[in-house]
Order: structure tokens, then C-alpha cells, then sequence
């Protein structure tokens, strides 16, 4: 039950990171593999918040959920775009962000090493125990899943239901008629990819609520992201969550029953199995 | 032939070099022949598929920890040996259960397998063996390990030349510029990737192998550093990876200028690196042979 609980609370950060990457690479078509990287800086910038500052963790969120989304805005606009254009909409893209997004992966990681240094890192925020069905589990992390469930419940909802939701799934469907229809593929390009950088640093801000961490810790982040994707099936929302519970779950089940150093090895045993048995995804249809 | 005869006195030139070199200069001797070795290797198969893979470091750390482990008890012909042998096998394990799909698996399960790797040797040497970290006492000089990897270089040159010219080659280029022109024209696409996948792996693999005595201390995190990955994709870009020569262009005048950086500004190393390489990914796309030789055509065609 223990393992059930903390499970879905990890699901929880995981579900919401994946979603992010699932919008950057299904509506922006940008493969991102700094996606880690932002999301520690924004636990970074969280834990600086509240040693150096005293801002209480869920008032920084209001502040690097938007922060994050001005920082997408913004690499977007200077570093994806021109390579959008350059690729004419070709296979070239795919290439070319994953080699941009590698690079840039290194200058945040030097960044964050720099400002932050190498160690681990973790605050102590709301650590007192609550009980849930019987489970005692310390609130940080209770808020945690809060705002992951709340970020991304609000975020899916707009998606299925809005009138925006509608645009940005038009332009993940065809990027090329979209504009047929009036859309201007750029700018919704341009804010899916501000989006998912929004929900990264949001899933950042949950993970340094009860998690340690540390500046190298990015490729992990980004990996288990991109296996959520593709075990939901590239662009698909509901299978993503309910992937990005399933891997928590089964990443908190290795880690107390057999070890927690081997909670990436069974993120690539998904994968690996995902790969070799649905690699359309649990979730998706058959192309 | 004269070609031919240039590389060839070139070769005997630099095996005759560590005679005339002091301890420092041979150091950085081997960097460079090693790192031309991985960025020609690298681009062996990632050059002309372009399927890019991240994973260079995960070979190159197994190659170097296989030393590590088996160095004590078997003779260093026979470590060579087995470190070729488990990155082949690695490459065999990653190429089957990724190379069929589309590029992007191949690119996830690489970006990610160099720390894969990593957890599960650090758990395997806490949890079954106790030691984390080993010693690698092999009598080979530094000479030795330059004259070594010189060859290992010679020869993955030697076979791109080779794979350049003949089906394995074509098809791969074919495969790089369109997947299913080249499975209509009776390309196996996944034979011919894993082919060049396993060869490119397993030299880089005995590229870590060579390397390693060099480190004496050998611990997961050492061996297994992204930086490697990362420094050899970016000298096979800057080159042009689709090129014989391109890699080595590129090696060359990186490795000494990521040397001189890395002494000079240790503490924002990595984001120079970083900013290097996105760069190199927006100026030249194709490689700096193909924009030189682009700039040379639009000279002639200025005057003419």
C-alpha cells in the first residue's frame, strides 16, 4: 500500500514531465533532450527561492511556471525556429533538434554546475507525515501531486475541450493544412513548445519538493520523460498520464523491493519491452 | 597512388613521432589520435545514416572498464579480445531492438545508455563485488598505447575508404538520404544499419580499451563522462560526418582547442562546449569540407 501510494505520487511528477515533452515533440516537432535540464533548474531556482528568499515553494511555482514558459518562448524564437525554417519541413528537423537540444543540454548543465555546484541537493518543506488510507506520507509530497494533478488535469481538459485545445491538436495532426484552415502554424508551434517548458519547470518545482537532487541529474529526467512518451504513444495525452503513473509506480515497486539503484534500468526494461512488443505505444493505434 | 603514398608516409611519420616528443606532448598525442578515432568511427555509421548516436561514451566506458576488470587475470591481448567482444555484443543488443523502428528510438535508447550502464555496473560492483573502483596495473608504456591507437585509427579510416566504396557504403548513403527509396530498391535496411552500427561500436569500444591504462584509477563515473560523447559528435560535425577526411578535420584542431579551454576556463568549460556545438549545428550544417568546397565553387563561378 506504502509502495501504491508513493508510487502514484512519483507517477504523478513523471506523468506531468512526460506531457510537457509529448507537446514539445507532437505540436512544436522539436525532439528536446535539455528537457531534464530545464526541469532542474527550475527545482534549482525553487530551492534558491525558498533558502535564500523565504518564498514558500507554492508561490515560487506561480513564479517559474511562467518563467519557464517566457524561457521556451524565447528559445523557441532564436534557436528552434530558424532551424524549422531551414528544414522546409522535411525529416531534417528531427536531426537537426536532436543535435541543437544536445548542445544545448550542456550549456544549462554548466550553467546550473556553475551557479549551483555539484552537490546534491534538497530542502525540508512541509516534511511532517499525514495519514492517507492508513499510509503516512509526508505533505511536501501530497502537495507535490497536487500540483502535478491540477497542472495537468487543467492542461488535458484545455486540450480536449477548448477551441485552442482544438488548434494545437490540428497542428499536431498535419502540420502542413493547418494553415489551410487559418492557423498560424509558427506561432502555435511557438507556444506548445513555451508550454511544455512551462510544465517541465512546474514538474522541476514538484521534484524539489521531496526529492534530492543534482545538476547531472538532467539525462535521467529527460529519459524517463521520453519513455512515458513512448510507451502512451507519441501525442497521445491520456495515454501519457496514465503511462507516467505506470512508471512511478513501477520505478517506486523496484526501488523497495529490490533496489534503488536500479530504478533506471527499470525505466529501460519498459522500454526496452514497449520497443519490442508495441512500438506504436501501449496506448496508440497501429500506423 | 600518390594518395596513397601520402597517407602512407604520414603514417610512418607519426609512428616515428613519440621518439622526439616529451611525456606531455605524447599525453596529447594519444587524446588526439583517440578522439580521431571515435569521431571516424562515430561517423562510420552515424554519418551517412544519420541516425545520430548519443551512446559513444557507453562503449567507449565498457571498453575501458572491461580492461579494468580482466586486466589482473588474463593476458592484455586476450582483455583486448573480450573488451571487442562485449561492444560488439552491446551494439548487437541496442541495433536489434532499436535499428528496425524509426530513427528516434535508436536516438532515445542511446541518449540514455551510457547512464544505464553506468548505474548498473556502480549496483553491481556495490551490491555483488564490494569494490567500487579498480586499479589497472598492465605493463604497456605510453608508446605503446599511441602506437596502439594510431593503428586503430589507420585501420577505421582504412575501412570507411573501404565501406565508402563498396554496397555496404552506398547503401548506407541511400539509406541516409531516403529510408524507403532504399527499401525498394532491395536494401536491407536493418542488416545494413546493424552492420555498420556493430563495426563503428566495437572500434570505439577498443578505443576505451587501448585508452585505459592511461587512467590507472578507474571508477564508473570516470569512465562513463557524457563529455566524451558529446566532444566526438561535435568533431564529427564541424569536419562534415558524411566525409572520409571530415571527422579527422574536425578532431584535430577541437581536441587541441577543447585542451587548451578546458586548462584555461575550467569552471565554464562545459557552457563554451555547449554554445561550440550548437554553433557548429546552425553554421555548418553539412560540415566545414562541404562549405569550404561550396565557397571555392562560388569563387570560381565569381571570376568565371
Amino acid at each position: 500500500m506504502t509502495t501504491l501510494i508513493l508510487g502514484l505520487v512519483l507517477g504523478g511528477t513523471y506523468a506531468l514531465l512526460a506531457l510537457g515533452l509529448t507537446i514539445q515533440y507532437g505540436i512544436a516537432r522539436i525532439m528536446n533532450l535539455a528537457y531534464g535540464e530545464i526541469t532542474l533548474a527550475a527545482a534549482f531556482v525553487l530551492v534558491f527561492l525558498f533558502q535564500a528568499a523565504g518564498i514558500s515553494p507554492l508561490a515560487a511555482i506561480l513564479l517559474v511556471g511562467p518563467l519557464g514558459y517566457a524561457i521556451g518562448w524565447a528559445l523557441y524564437a532564436v534557436m528552434m525556429r530558424p532551424l524549422v525554417a531551414r528544414s522546409g519541413g522535411g525529416s531534417r528537423l528531427e536531426v537537426d533538434s536532436i543535435l541543437a537540444t544536445f548542445g544545448l543540454l550542456f550549456v544549462i548543465q554548466g550553467l546550473l554546475l556553475m551557479v549551483f555546484g555539484s552537490n546534491f541537493t534538497s530542502i525540508a518543506y512541509l516534511d511532517q507525515g499525514i495519514s492517507v488510507f492508513g499510509v503516512t506520507v509526508a505533505l511536501n509530497r501530497l502537495l507535490a501531486f497536487a500540483v502535478c494533478v491540477i497542472a495537468g488535469g487543467a492542461l488535458t481538459l484545455a486540450i480536449s475541450r477548448s477551441r485552442w485545445g482544438l488548434v494545437m491538436r490540428a497542428v499536431a495532426l498535419t502540420p502542413s493544412s493547418a494553415p489551410l484552415v487559418g492557423i498560424d502554424v509558427n506561432r502555435v508551434a511557438r507556444q506548445a513548445f513555451a508550454l511544455g517548458s512551462a510544465l517541465a519547470a512546474i514538474g522541476g518545482t514538484s521534484v524539489a519538493m521531496y526529492q534530492t537532487f543534482s545538476a547531472t541529474d538532467g539525462v535521467v529526467f529527460t529519459m524517463k520523460a521520453l519513455v512515458i512518451v513512448i510507451m502512451g504513444g507519441v501525442g497521445n495525452v491520456p495515454g501519457v498520464l496514465v503511462a507516467g503513473f505506470a512508471l512511478g509506480l513501477v520505478e517506486t515497486f523496484v526501488a523497495t523491493m529490490i533496489d534503488p539503484g536500479l530504478t533506471l534500468a527499470a525505466t529501460f526494461a519498459i522500454f526496452l519491452g514497449v520497443l519490442l512488443w508495441r512500438p506504436q505505444g501501449i496506448f496508440g493505434r497501429r500506423a | 597512388m600518390s594518395r596513397i603514398a601520402l597517407a602512407v608516409v604520414t603514417v610512418v611519420l607519426l609512428a616515428a613521432i613519440p621518439g622526439y616528443l616529451s611525456d606531455y606532448s605524447l599525453g596529447l598525442m594519444i587524446g588526439l589520435v583517440t578522439y580521431v578515432t571515435l569521431a571516424s568511427a562515430w561517423a562510420l555509421f552515424s554519418g551517412h545514416t544519420r541516425y545520430v548516436s548519443l551512446a559513444t561514451v557507453a562503449f567507449y566506458g565498457s571498453g575501458a572498464y572491461t580492461v579494468a576488470v580482466l586486466n589482473e587475470s588474463l593476458p592484455y591481448p586476450l582483455v583486448l579480445l573480450c573488451a571487442g567482444l562485449i561492444g560488439f555484443l552491446l551494439a548487437l543488443i541496442v541495433g536489434l531492438s532499436t535499428l528496425r523502428l524509426a530513427g528516434i528510438y535508436f536516438v532515445i535508447f542511446s541518449f540514455g545508455l551510457a547512464e544505464l550502464i553506468r548505474q548498473l555496473i556502480t549496483w553491481y560492483e556495490v551490491n555483488v563485488t564490494g569494490t567500487l573502483g579498480r586499479y589497472i596495473f598492465l605493463d604497456v608504456t605510453a608508446r605503446g598505447i599511441y602506437w596502439q591507437m594510431l593503428a586503430l585509427a589507420v585501420f577505421t579510416i582504412g575501412l570507411s575508404a573501404w565501406i565508402g566504396r563498396h554496397r555496404l557504403g552506398l547503401a548506407l548513403k541511400v539509406i541516409g538520404d531516403d529510408e524507403m527509396v532504399a527499401a525498394h530498391s532491395g536494401i536491407d535496411l536493418s542488416r545494413t544499419k546493424l552492420i555498420a552500427f556493430t563495426l563503428s561500436s566495437t572500434i570505439i569500444t577498443l578505443a576505451g580499451a587501448i585508452a585505459s591504462p592511461r587512467w590507472t584509477y578507474v571508477e564508473p563515473s570516470l569512465v562513463f563522462n557524457p563529455t566524451v560523447s558529446f566532444l566526438t559528435v561535435i568533431m564529427a560535425l564541424l569536419g562534415g560526418a558524411n566525409r572520409l577526411w571530415g571527422p579527422l578535420m574536425g578532431a584535430v584542431p577541437l581536441f587541441l582547442l577543447f585542451e587548451w579551454l578546458s586548462v584555461s576556463f575550467p569552471d565554464t568549460y562545459p557552457v563554451i562546449l555547449g554554445l561550440m556545438f550548437i554553433a557548429v549545428v546552425f553554421l555548418f550544417p553539412q560540415g566545414l569540407l562541404s562549405s569550404a568546397e561550396a565557397f571555392r565553387n562560388r569563387l570560381k563561378g565569381g571570376t568565371a
